[in-house]
This record gives C-alpha cells, sequence and structure tokens, in this order.
C-alpha cells in the first residue's frame, strides 16, 4: 500500500514516460547536470584540500579533507538534481507549458502528476548521484562497505528535496519567485557541515545547521562513507521521509485545488 | 549554482512573459527619486540640481547606446530584489562560508596561502569570480529573450538605435550593475577584514573588467544562437569550472602543470590577479598592464564579434 502511495501505479509511469521521452532530446543538458559536484570535488575538496590537510575523523582517526568533502557533495548531489526538476521546470509545466492540463484531459489524476513528476525528478537525481558515486571510488574515497548504502540513502534525500520542492512550488505565482529557491538552496548548500564540521559553527548556528534539512542527508552520507553508522541515522532518515512525504502530499491537495477548482 | 532549460526563463524576470506585479509599477519611478535626492546633487560643488539632471539627459539623448542602458535601468529598478540574491546575496554567503568557515581550518592548519590569511586570499576571488558568474548568465538568457522570446531588441532597433548601440549600452548597464555590486561585496569584505589595502577600491573595475571580458564575447554568442538549449551546458562546462579554478579559491600554481595555461587563459584568472592585487596592495606596474592589456583585447574582441552578430539578428 504504501509502496504504491510513494512510487505509484501505472499511470504514474505515464508522466515518467513524458519527461524522458522529453529529454531524449536534450540529453546534453542530462548529462552535464552531474558535473557541478564532481567540479566542487575537484576545487574545494582537493585543491583548497591540499591547504587545510586533515581533519578529526570518528573515534579520533584523522581524515583527509577531500574525504570529508566527499560524501556532503554527494548529498548535494542528490539535492541539486532533484530540486531543478521539482521547481523551475514543475512550475514551466503546471504554468505555461499547461503540460497538466494536457494530462488531466487523460485517465490520469492530479496524484499521478504529483508522483510521476516526483518518481521523474527522483530517478534523474539518482543517476546523478550514481555516476557521483563513480567518481569517489576512482578517486578512491571510500572508505567503508557501509557505502553501498549511499545511493539508497541519497534516493531518500532526493526525495525529501523532491516532495519539499512540488509542494512549495505550488505556492509560487511567477517566475521572480524562484528567486526564493536560490535564496533556500544556496546557503543549505554551503552551511550544511558540507565544507566545515559542525564544530567550526558558533553554537546558535550550530543547532541552526542541525535542524536544517540538508544537514540530516549530509550526516547520513559521511557515516555510511567513512563507515561510522549509528542509530542516530535512523533519526535523520525519519526527517527526509517525513519532509518527502509531506512535501508530496501538499502538492497533490494543492494541484487538485489549482488545476481541478 | 545549476541552470536548467526551463529555468531559462528565471534571472532578473526576463524570458517568458512573468504577468503580474511587474506591470503595476509605473515608468516614473526612476524620475521620482532622481527628484528625491535633489540634495545629492546640491553638494557636487555649485551646479544646481536641475542643471545635473539636464546634462544627464542631454548625455542620454545625444548617445543613443546609453538609451537602451537606460532601458535597462528601468528593468531593474523594477526588479532589482530578485537580482540581488544572484548577485551580492550569493558571493556573500559564499565569502560567509569559504572566508570564515573554511578559513579557519586553512588558517589553522596551514597558517596562510602565500602570506595571506585565508579570508583576504579569497575574498578578491569570489569578488572577481561571482561577477563574472552573474555576467556569464545576463550574458545568456536576456540576451535570447531580446533577440527572440520577447524581442525587445528589434523594437529597439526600430528606433534611430543601431544594433550596435543595443549590444553597447546592453553592457554599459552590464557594467554597471556589477560595480553596484562589487561594490557592496567589497565593502562588507572590508568589514569583516578581508581588505587590508586601501588600494582595495580598484579591485571593483578589476571584476567589471573580468567580468566583462568573458560577457562580451558570450553575449555577441548569444545575439547568434536560436536556440537556448546550449546555454546550461555553457554554464556548467565553461562558467562553473572557470568559477572554480581559476585562483578564486586555491592558487592556479596546485593545478597540475597540463592543467596551468588553460587558467592562465581565462579572463577571470587575470581580473582575480588584479583584484587580489588591489585588495592587498602588492602588483607590480608591468603586472597589472599586462592583466589590463589582456582584459582589454577581449573585450575589444567581444565589441567587434557583438557588433556583428547583433548587426546581422536585427538586421530584417
Amino acid at each position: 500500500m504504501t509502496a504504491i502511495a510513494l512510487v505509484g501505479t501505472k499511470r504514474t509511469l505515464r508522466v515518467v514516460e513524458r519527461n524522458v521521452r522529453s529529454y531524449a532530446r536534450m540529453w546534453p543538458a542530462f548529462l552535464t547536470g552531474f558535473l557541478e559536484p564532481i567540479f566542487y570535488l575537484f576545487s574545494i575538496g582537493i585543491g583548497v584540500g591540499e591547504l587545510v590537510g586533515d581533519l578529526p575523523g570518528p573515534g579520533g582517526h584523522p581524515v583527509s579533507y577531500e574525504l570529508f568533502v566527499a560524501p556532503a557533495m554527494l548529498a548535494t548531489s542528490a539535492m541539486n538534481g532533484t530540486v531543478f526538476d521539482t521547481t523551475f521546470n514543475f512550475f514551466f509545466k503546471y504554468k505555461y507549458a499547461k503540460t497538466f492540463d494536457g494530462m488531466l484531459a487523460t485517465p490520469l489524476g492530479v496524484a499521478d502528476i504529483a508522483r510521476g513528476e516526483l518518481a521523474w525528478a527522483l530517478l534523474r537525481g539518482t543517476i546523478y548521484v550514481a555516476g557521483f558515486l563513480l567518481t569517489m571510488i576512482a578517486l578512491d574515497l571510500v572508505e567503508s562497505w557501509w557505502a553501498l548504502l549511499a545511493l539508497p540513502a541519497a534516493a531518500l534525500i532526493g526525495f525529501a528535496f523532491a516532495g519539499a520542492g512540488l509542494g512549495l512550488t505550488t505556492y509560487m505565482r511567477s517566475f521572480t519567485d524562484f528567486a526564493y529557491v536560490g535564496l533556500a538552496i544556496t546557503p543549505l548548500f554551503l552551511f550544511s557541515a558540507t565544507f566545515f564540521p559542525l564544530s567550526e559553527y558558533p553554537g546558535a548556528l550550530a543547532w541552526f545547521v542541525r535542524i536544517s534539512p540538508l544537514y540530516q542527508g549530509v550526516a547520513i552520507e559521511r557515516a555510511l562513507v567513512l563507515g561510522d553508522v549509528s542509530w542516530s541515522l535512523i533519526g535523520h532518515a525519519a526527517y527526509l521521509a517525513a519532509m518527502g512525504v509531506f512535501g508530496l502530499r501538499l502538492a497533490t491537495r494543492r494541484l487538485g485545488f489549482l488545476l481541478q477548482p | 549554482m545549476d541552470y536548467d532549460p526551463a529555468a531559462a526563463a528565471a534571472p532578473d524576470g526576463f524570458g517568458p512573459p512573468t504577468g503580474d506585479g511587474a506591470d503595476a509599477t509605473d515608468f516614473t519611478t526612476s524620475g521620482r527619486e532622481a527628484a528625491a535626492t535633489p540634495g545629492a546633487a546640491a553638494t557636487a560643488t555649485d551646479t544646481p540640481p536641475h542643471r545635473t539632471r539636464d546634462r544627464i539627459a542631454d548625455l542620454v539623448v545625444s548617445r543613443p547606446l546609453l538609451r537602451q542602458t537606460e532601458r535597462e535601468a528601468r528593468v531593474w529598478v523594477r526588479t532589482w530584489k530578485g537580482s540581488l540574491v544572484s548577485g551580492l546575496l550569493t558571493p556573500l554567503l559564499f565569502l560567509g562560508a569559504m572566508g570564515l568557515g573554511l578559513g579557519g581550518l586553512v588558517d589553522e592548519n596551514s597558517g596562510d596561502v602565500a602570506g595571506l590569511s585565508y579570508l583576504v586570499f579569497v575574498a578578491p576571488g569570489i569578488l572577481a569570480a561571482a561577477a563574472m558568474q552573474s555576467a556569464a548568465a545576463d550574458a545568456l538568457w536576456p540576451v535570447m529573450s531580446g533577440v527572440k522570446w520577447t524581442k525587445t531588441y528589434h523594437a529597439a532597433s526600430a528606433t534611430p538605435l543601431a544594433p550596435s548601440d543595443v549590444y553597447g549600452g546592453y553592457l554599459v548597464w552590464m557594467a554597471v550593475r556589477l560595480a553596484m555590486n562589487a561594490t557592496a561585496f567589497l565593502v562588507v569584505a572590508a568589514l569583516l577584514g578581508g581588505v587590508p589595502s586601501a588600494w582595495g577600491v580598484f579591485a571593483v573595475p578589476a571584476a567589471v573588467a573580468g567580468a566583462l571580458a568573458f560577457a562580451a564575447p558570450l553575449a555577441a554568442y548569444s545575439a547568434s544562437q536560436d536556440s537556448d538549449l546550449p546555454f546550461p551546458i555553457i554554464m556548467r562546462i565553461v562558467v562553473m569550472p572557470m568559477f572554480l579554478f581559476s585562483g578564486t579559491f586555491f592558487a592556479v600554481e596546485q593545478l597540475p602543470a597540463g592543467i596551468r595555461p588553460l587558467a592562465w587563459v581565462t579572463p577571470l584568472w587575470h581580473a582575480v590577479e588584479l583584484a587580489r592585487g588591489a585588495t592587498t596592495g602588492s602588483l607590480g606596474l608591468a603586472a597589472v598592464a599586462g592583466h589590463v592589456a589582456f582584459l582589454a583585447a577581449c573585450i575589444a574582441a567581444g565589441a567587434w564579434w557583438g557588433a556583428r552578430t547583433f548587426g546581422r539578428r536585427l538586421a530584417a
């Protein structure tokens, strides 16, 4: 039952298929999407990493800076890969291309649309994450077999941000409002213990980071890649799952209200 | 961050019609603002305020190119809030994260980068790189909008403006906007202790020149394109690497020897060198002349190309 609620039915797959076909004509735009976190890994992780040296890792063992940054970029990759499809592209289809009005003229309903868009974003994000993970393996930046779970964990991060993206985009009125997306994504990208550990933040700010969404993902990925797994990961995962489910529900409700008043 | 085909529309309210809000503000806003600040003009020697304004008006009328600049300024007056996020807030967040957060780790570990604290090292880098990145986006989608989506450039060239005026006027506006953002950034960086030398004020023209050296040819290219499909790819495989590897966050000498020459031919590297030389007050005359000559050559080449592509595109 839950599986159907999340993954959806055959009708959901029709929406995914539509996006796959649409993107088949824009594959260079699709493929280059996974480059950004890799460039950051090389520039900040390896380039600036030479200046930073080692950081204290799990159990007091020193961890090289690139090994510290890599899992954070993996989590970022999952966020980036899903956020843009569920915000800019979703809004464009809803408001200008009227793609969803077309879909509603078929047996598809708003729930199918919301789930289908989410599944598509997730598919795209997961492909990017897989590419990034392979890069990490090639650079010898994976320390533990727990990293086998890094891909499903990234899918969970993607699910959370895709759900939130869809839900919040239904409140956008024009493309001008999308300045808010940048306003949310950039601080998350820079201040989720991505480039420097939580201990470097001033006290109050550290608590703010602890409750921010991307930090949950960074914490999970870093623990898996470094092999420092504990029960607290369940809490982070529950946070992300709740965020995704809530966002998806919100999006479904709002879409019904907006497209079938 | 990232640029997608459908995100195309976004920057600063260009692209597909955004509809609500924009039309509500009337055109006289800038006029009212000018009238509301006569004090500023009056303090400038003994020139009566109205005469200064007349002179500006004369200047705009006598130079068709500045008409296009004025048009962009009037649009900006209504959309500046959105452009503030990408133009100013994002670089400031980078300064906080890299200069202060990561900088703490760098300074603990290696003491300094080429004799500078990391904040001092990275501030001019982010200044120049952010200017380049924002200029690059402005040289892509808004230009496509002008020549294809909204065709405002066609409308402009139906007036006494030549296509090269449209192009030149837009670049002048870009320079003004970049200078405003760069100045605000520099002030914040200085307050945080990232600008040790008073020569630092020259980092603003350095960043603007570096951004234009890349954006002038890029805008020329955009005007020759029929689709914005290559744009996000340019942002990802040209702009993003340039942003990250042109001496912005770490010295170019750290790059593998084989890649280093690639960084040297980017306009951004020259701008970063100039800006860093300015904020630290440590650049010889010969080096300045060399970097300035390179950037000037890029801008000149871009201008030559832009006059051609705009001319061809707006001729019909």
